[in-house]
């Protein structure tokens, strides 16, 4: 496990995810292009592009929330897209985070983080418990364990998913539009969990509108468009010399 | 004008015929009527539960029979379900309660109410958003384990009170039961009254039994409308440390 180490290496120090030659259709429509992207180890990939380009399909497609129709995506050296694969067991190495927070509505914060850490990694209560406040804590949510998700704001819910996911000790995190259903005001205590998260070495896939947040955190940034991959590069070539005219177009509509 | 408003006094509300009927409704009607009504939501609970999730099943094979049940349960005058159920399947040499018509009783109405049921459970169910499933998938909850902890509480909740409206009908609907032919001790409050009545050749024992179900129906739709504002406004059930409180605890600081 190598989320806490503090290296900013841009090598193998987590798990790389690997994106082969995937394609995806919804009905008739195709929402990916054959595909191919490495997310190196212990590094953050932004994806960026207009709504509709498939971002959040790629997304789901690393652990499998959508099955490519064609084409592999590795975990590290696991087939994610092997259907004989325990998909759970996959799944339970990947943390995901969700526009819309998806916590349980009946549960309290402390509940909503256990439940997985119980039945999932078969944790005492006790021990499900400890983990729990540490993450809320280390979220800034200590003293709220107890709150319903009704009973926080949009930003508090949204730190809430964050340290249930990473209580599990993920190897990769996904973040899918994690702040554009925050209020302006909400949104700057989230992206700085995340850059934290990023600077310690966590494996990130970060889908966002945030372009300062890629700009700063990432170490590469993806351009997706149609369901085509148009330009990948390092955060200052991807936003200071961009090469295709539509990343240039969409760039200069965005910033 | 005077001898008409007499007549329809004398046939509705003959206070000599209600006081001499009111005790039996209540010391074996009203029993008799509540006993069927729980054991009938029973059996409709329990066939509700299974039809709905055959209802939300991806297979054809399992989706088309209980579509078709609900359907056809939904579209029959009940009248004619009670009759062809409490008949119909003791003539068949069904003889599932022997000759208890009371067990009838209990299962054609709930068979009737299950298909009420299962269309509520579908919809509670299906109302649990897709994205708290997918939380639940992606940390590695499987299938089974998403609906057990995640699907059913949060469905479970918003299915309560809407069981309780349709327990408020099937409370109605023992009446219809009369029409099987109950033993003395087995009568619910609607065949009392109406043998009664027959009797008596007056209407005032069935505007008894009306009261009666009035006294239970009435303040039950409250309670229910009650119930359902309270889950769609409030979270009266939260601890004190929330938002809502903390807000009543300022506004009273500011009166007070």
């Amino acid at each position: 496990m190598t989320t806490q180490t503090t290296s900013q290496a841009p090598t193998t120090r987590g798990t790389p995810v690997t994106f082969d030659h995937v394609n995806k259709r919804f009905g008739r429509t195709q929402v990916l292009h054959d595909i191919c992207l490495e997310v190196p180890g212990g590094q953050t990939t932004c994806v960026v592009g207009p709504s509709g380009s498939g971002k959040s399909t790629l997304l789901r497609c690393t652990n499998r929330l959508e099955e490519p129709d064609e084409g592999r995506v590795l975990l590290g050296d696991t087939d994610v897209t092997d259907r004989s694969a325990d998909i759970d067991a996959v799944r339970a190495r990947i943390g995901m985070v969700f526009q819309t927070f998806n916590l349980f509505p009946y549960r309290t914060a402390l509940d909503n983080i256990t439940l997985a850490l119980r039945r999932v990694r078969k944790l005492p209560a006790e021990e499900a418990a400890e983990r729990a406040r540490t993450h809320l804590a280390s979220v800034g949510l200590a003293g709220l364990e107890h709150r319903r998700p009704g009973q926080l704001s949009g930003g508090q819910q949204q730190r809430v998913a964050i340290a249930r996911a990473l209580a599990m000790e993920p190897e990769v995190m996904l973040f899918d539009e994690a702040t554009s259903a925050l209020d302006p005001e909400l949104v700057k205590g989230v992206l700085s969990i995340m850059r934290d998260l990023a600077g310690q070495g966590m494996t990130m896939i970060v889908v966002t509108h945030e372009m300062r947040f890629a700009q700063e955190a990432a170490g590469q940034v993806v351009f997706l468009d149609h369901g085509r991959l148009i330009e990948k590069a390092g955060p200052d070539k991807f936003f200071g010399a961009p090469e295709s005219p539509r990343l240039q177009a969409f760039l200069s509509a965005v910033t | 004008m005077f001898e008409g408003l007499q007549h329809v006094w004398e046939t509705f509300f003959n206070l000599d015929l209600i006081g001499q009927t009111l005790p039996t409704l209540l010391r074996v009607g009203l029993p008799n009527t509540l006993l069927l009504a729980v054991l009938a939501s029973v059996i409709g609970v329990v066939v509700g539960v299974v039809i709905a999730a055959g209802l939300m099943s991806s297979k054809v094979a399992v989706r088309l029979p209980c579509r078709t049940y609900v359907d056809v349960l939904r579209g029959l005058p009940h009248i004619l379900t009670v009759y062809l159920v409490g008949q119909g399947l003791p003539l068949a040499g069904i003889t599932l309660f022997g000759e208890s018509t009371y067990g009838y009783a209990a299962l054609a109405i709930g068979l009737l109410e299950g298909a009420y049921m299962a269309e509520i459970f579908r919809a509670g169910f299906q109302s649990v958003e897709k994205g708290q499933t997918e939380a639940a998938r992606s940390l590695g909850l499987s299938h089974l384990e998403t609906l057990r902890f995640v699907v059913f509480p949060t469905g479970a909740r918003r299915v309560l009170p809407p069981l309780t409206g349709q327990f408020i009908l099937v409370i109605k609907g023992t009446a219809l039961v009369y029409l099987l032919g109950l033993t003395a001790g087995q009568r619910e409050m609607f065949a009392i009254a109406q043998d009664t009545a027959i009797v008596n050749a007056s209407l005032s024992p069935l505007v008894a039994a009306g009261l009666l179900f009035l006294a239970i129906t009435v303040p039950l739709t409250y309670a229910v409308n009650a119930w359902e504002r309270r889950l769609r406004d409030g979270r009266k059930d939260a601890p004190a440390d929330s938002a809502a409180d903390m807000d009543r605890a300022l506004a009273h600081q500011g009166t007070g």
